[in-house]
């Protein structure tokens, strides 16, 4: 073999030389080479050539010849017209395909996007305020049992305190917030606001349109919010107007401030009185101005820039315990950033458990599963589609399409499906927004004119129109043509693996989500069905917010009575579905000197009973005809057990500086949170501070008639107030408001999760249907039943099914229990949930596979083989 | 009409592609300038002016016939063109001329 030119110096000059100069300058250098190895041997001529070889590294060498025929140039003007004209037709051709595809996603899209926007609203909650990094609400952990329990609570000389005494604090307010009547003239308005301190406008860099906050030695002064001071004064200039609250105190209107926005603590309230107007009406208030064991009220605070809310909580921790007489209640304070009010706002034995902050958690998670899921069947669908697409591959590479020219094909055309999804999905998010403001208690736009919100959008869309497009973009378009077109090119079982996965994960997912939903619901039922221990039909509660009626009780009650509309009325110091009124000082035979457990006061009238319709277990209700009933004392059940009593009935209970004698034991009424235990209290007859009057309408007078009755009686009592009622059930039914909204938030997005399962399942199984078509063609022809087809396209669906099943069981069980822990009154997971949603699954899967399954076997295999 | 101006190089190239003849390609052009200058030639400087004056339309190429030494690769055979020859002719003359023009004494004696 003769003696050849260094291979690497050849090689370097092939990578860099034009291909149209190669051959003569390789040949010439080849010949050179040549000559040399003769006339000076082998060595010398390889450095040389090697020389020479980088002597062509010059431009006339490198510069590539320019094609005379430019077609490979996949992005010319043609060719993107061509992809999208064809993406156009395909998208048209498989109308189901295309729908099922573009709408699957785009709900998708839309859950995520409003899902992002509630996440955004929760995040940016309180984030108004110019100072909120710096304001804070002080909070308190007292112990009256083992547990710690937290109170937002506060004693009124806690803010002289610290204004005084720890310069950490820049701006301290007292505050107090109610719900009052406002009257100008004939117009009466029941409206919440807060008592604050000058400061306080300060603290929050209130926006004041017009007029000016009140100075610190006002009284009889106002500050509306826009609304309630258009509502009030319609056009009418409010400033100096005169306003006479709960009837009896006239105040100035002295500003008016933009409303706080929907998404702050503070977006209820719609006017700021001054607290020396509280001081000034409140009797309670009034007494309580030194007294540092009367915890009433709230106290706003800010600090001063650079301090820590850690640090100086830890200074104001034992503020009470080192005064005297500490309580055996152990307060300790402690500031609660604002940062945390709406979020973090559980307490659970002096830590801070979260909150709200879980459901941003869950539904964030929520949203990115539904997302995840819409992709999943966007790249199932296009993937196994695009299958069917090999036959053009074929030719467009047989007509000299370059590969580079596929991909940007099959990329254009799930990009194109990707942005109209996303153009979908702004459509569905609009429309969908008003009423998921209305379950969700929330006024969030669009961000329309947010950057962020389209970056986002469009970078995602882009992403999931790039990932589904990666499949044939760069599998398909490697086809050989030969082989496609000839028919011996077979997609691999293996391709369909991958598919498979999604799909099983697709089912775990709505299962998970099936069952996790079907448990809240429970949970909710569960606290619904619960034994409240009255009746709360036809009851309904007036607030006696003027003193006029406070003194007529009696003639009112007889008033009322005379109506026939009204079966029973009592009064009682609070709402019924209110606990107000915690008391340690309760003493009985046989108490522990060391523990202090908290009971539950209730000062009401002699017809409370009847008219609530409480269940007595023991002993009478309170009676006119005992004389000694006034110091008589009805117990509930978690009472008697707190006390430990075997026959309650005739012990004697001191409370209030009173000896008190059990009459009766009533089962429990639950009057707060209905997840919760109900908490150990006590019943007794005292009329001097009773504010809220029961009525239970007689359920044979239609509810319109007898309201009209009622409120003529009051309109005579007390002509001044407005009529004010609440139905006991109503009021009850808030308390599950919370969890219903999460309920119904949640199952809506645990549907749509579940149609977007179900639409991919279905066009998936057309599919699977479709592309065996001939192979059904002749097993028919072989004989095989209807029934036989259906088993060969349902099984692979089911036994997918069955995996997933068995994956979701544990998943769900361990989120639930987990979920389910935070309530002390809880459902069951009762296996029959799991095995219901599995059944259910299988009937879903089963009907949608078989709608096609069926059709494909009923087909003539005449017309389906006779196209070969 | 663009000025035709060449390099010395180039001249050299386009003059030894005309001594050549039929025969003229690379390595041929690269000896036989080699032989007449003395100096050593290097193939990509002959290549790089044999392109430039194809460009400038001097010098016509076709595909020669293969040969061994050279791996089976087919030279380049290049001719001169008319405007190639004009070129040529025209610095000639302005040579001749300007030689024409120099006094005897003008140049200092070489001792001939």
């Amino acid at each position: 073999m003769k003696p050849l030119p260094p291979r690497w110096a050849d090689r370097l000059l092939e990578r860099f030389c034009a291909p149209h100069l190669l051959e003569e300058i390789q040949g010439d250098l080849h010949e050179r080479f040549e000559r040399r190895r003769v006339l000076f041997g082998e060595r010398a001529a390889r450095r040389q050539y090697a020389w020479e070889v980088l002597g062509f590294l010059r431009p006339f060498a490198l510069k590539r010849k320019k094609s005379v025929t430019t077609t490979t140039y996949s992005m010319s003007h043609d060719m993107i017209q061509n992809y999208f004209k064809i993406a156009f037709r395909n998208l048209a051709k498989n109308r189901v395909y295309s729908f099922i595809n573009i709408f699957g996603l785009s709900v998708g899209m839309a859950v995520a996007m409003v899902i992002g926007l509630w996440v955004y609203d929760e995040l940016s909650f309180n984030k108004q305020f110019k100072n909120h990094d710096r304001l804070a609400k002080l909070w308190q952990f007292v112990q009256f049992d083992v547990e710690k329990s937290s109170y937002d609570v506060m004693p009124i000389p806690l803010a002289e305190e610290l204004r005084s005494k720890y310069p950490d604090f820049e701006r301290v307010s007292l505050s107090v917030f109610r719900e009052i009547t406002l009257a100008a003239g004939e117009h009466k308005f029941l409206r919440k606001g807060n008592y604050v301190e000058p400061v306080f406008m300060d603290m929050l860099s209130l926006d004041i349109r017009a007029g000016s906050a009140f100075a610190a030695q006002d009284v009889h002064a106002i500050l509306l919010s826009e609304s309630l001071a258009k509502a009030i004064f319609g056009s009418k200039d409010p400033i100096e107007q005169l306003l006479e609250l709960e009837g009896k105190e006239s105040v100035k209107v002295v500003g008016v401030y933009k409303d706080f926005p929907a998404n702050t603590s503070f977006n209820e309230v719609s006017f700021l009185a001054p607290w020396n107007l509280y001081l000034a009406t409140d009797r309670n208030a009034k007494a309580n101005v030194h007294a540092w064991d009367s915890n009433s009220y709230q106290i706003f605070a800010q600090l001063k820039p650079g301090a820590d809310f850690a640090q100086v909580s830890a200074k104001i921790k034992d503020i009470r315990m080192k005064l005297d007489n500490p309580p055996g209640y152990k307060p300790e304070f402690f500031l609660h950033p604002m940062s945390k009010w709406h979020l973090f706002a559980d307490f659970k034995n002096g830590v801070n458990t979260g909150g709200l902050i879980s459901f941003v958690w869950l539904f964030g998670i929520i949203g990115v599963i539904v997302l995840l899921l819409a992709c999943i069947n966007f790249m199932n669908l296009s993937t196994a589609r695009s299958e069917k697409r090999a036959k053009e591959v074929g030719i467009r590479k047989a007509v000299g399409s370059v590969r580079s020219q596929l991909v940007a094909q099959f990329f254009s055309e799930s990009l194109l499906m990707a942005v109209l999804a996303f153009v979908l999905a702004l459509l569905l998010t609009q429309l969908a927004l008003p009423f998921f403001n209305e379950v969700a208690g929330k006024k969030m736009p669009i961000l329309w004119f947010s950057p962020w919100f389209w970056l986002c959008g469009l970078s995602f869309s882009v992403l999931t129109g790039l990932i589904a497009g990666s499949y044939p973009a760069l599998y398909l378009s490697s086809f050989q043509p030969i082989k496609v077109l000839k028919g011996t090119l077979k997609a691999s079982r293996s391709a369909a693996s991958p598919r498979r996965v999604l799909v099983g994960f697709q089912f775990m997912v709505s299962v998970t989500l099936i069952i996790g939903t079907i448990i809240v619901f429970r949970q909710i039922e569960h606290a619904k069905d619960r034994p409240v221990g009255y009746s709360r039909e036809g009851l309904m509660e007036v607030k006696m917010n003027t003193p006029k009626l406070r003194e007529g009780y009696e003639t009112v009650r007889a008033d009322l009575l005379r109506t026939g509309a009204v079966e029973e009325m009592a009064a009682s110091f609070g709402s019924l579905t209110v606990e107000n009124d915690g008391t340690v000082a309760v003493f009985w035979r046989g108490k522990s000197p060391d523990s202090s457990p908290l009971l539950m006061g209730n000062r009401v009238s002699y017809d409370f009973g009847k008219t609530v319709g409480w269940h007595l277990v023991a002993g009478r209700d309170f009676s006119r005809d005992f004389s000694t009933d006034s110091t008589a004392m009805i117990l509930n059940e978690a009472a008697v057990k707190l006390m430990g009593f075997q026959k309650p009935i005739g012990e004697r209970i001191r409370w209030n500086g009173k000896e008190c004698e059990v009459v009766g034991v009533v089962k429990d009424l639950i009057k707060e949170d209905p997840f919760k235990p109900v908490k150990p209290s006590f019943f007794v007859l005292e009329y001097q501070y009773v504010d809220v009057l029961h009525v239970r309408l007689d359920p044979q007078v239609p509810v319109s008639e007898a309201l009209a009755k009622v409120e003529q009686v009051f309109k005579v009592h007390h002509p001044a107030a407005p009529f004010e009622y609440k139905f006991v059930d109503d009021l009850y039914a808030q308390k599950f408001d919370y969890e219903v909204r999460i309920g119904k938030i949640a199952s809506v997005f645990a549907g749509l999760a579940i149609l977007i399962s179900g639409l991919g399942l279905f066009g998936l199984a057309s599919f699977m249907a479709e592309q065996r078509t001939k192979e059904i063609g002749i097993r028919k022809v072989m004989g095989a039943s209807v029934l036989a087809i259906w088993q060969l396209l349902s099984r692979e669906f089911v036994v997918l099914l069955l995996v997933a099943f068995c994956v979701a069981v544990p998943v769900a069980y361990y989120v639930l229990s987990d979920w389910l822990q935070k309530y002390e009154y809880r459902t069951e997971l009762s296996w029959w949930i799991f095995a219901a949603t599995g059944l259910g699954a299988l009937l879903v899967t089963l009907l949608t596979v078989s709608f096609q399954a069926i059709k494909v076997a009923l087909m003539n295999p005449v017309k389906t083989l006779k196209t070969e | 009409m663009r000025r035709n101006y060449l390099g010395e190089f180039e001249e050299l190239v386009l003059l030894t592609v005309a001594v050549l003849h039929e025969g003229a390609y690379g390595v041929a052009i690269a000896d036989e300038l080699e032989r007449q200058t003395g100096r050593s030639v290097s193939l990509s400087a002959v290549h790089a002016a044999l392109h430039r004056l194809e460009e400038k339309a001097m010098l016509n190429s076709r595909l020669g016939e293969a040969t061994a030494e050279r791996g089976g690769r087919r030279k380049r055979l290049f001719t001169v063109t008319a405007l190639g020859s004009r070129t040529l002719q025209s610095i000639r003359e302005t040579r001749n001329r300007l030689w024409d023009s120099i006094s005897p004494q003008a140049l200092p004696a070489l001792g001939l």
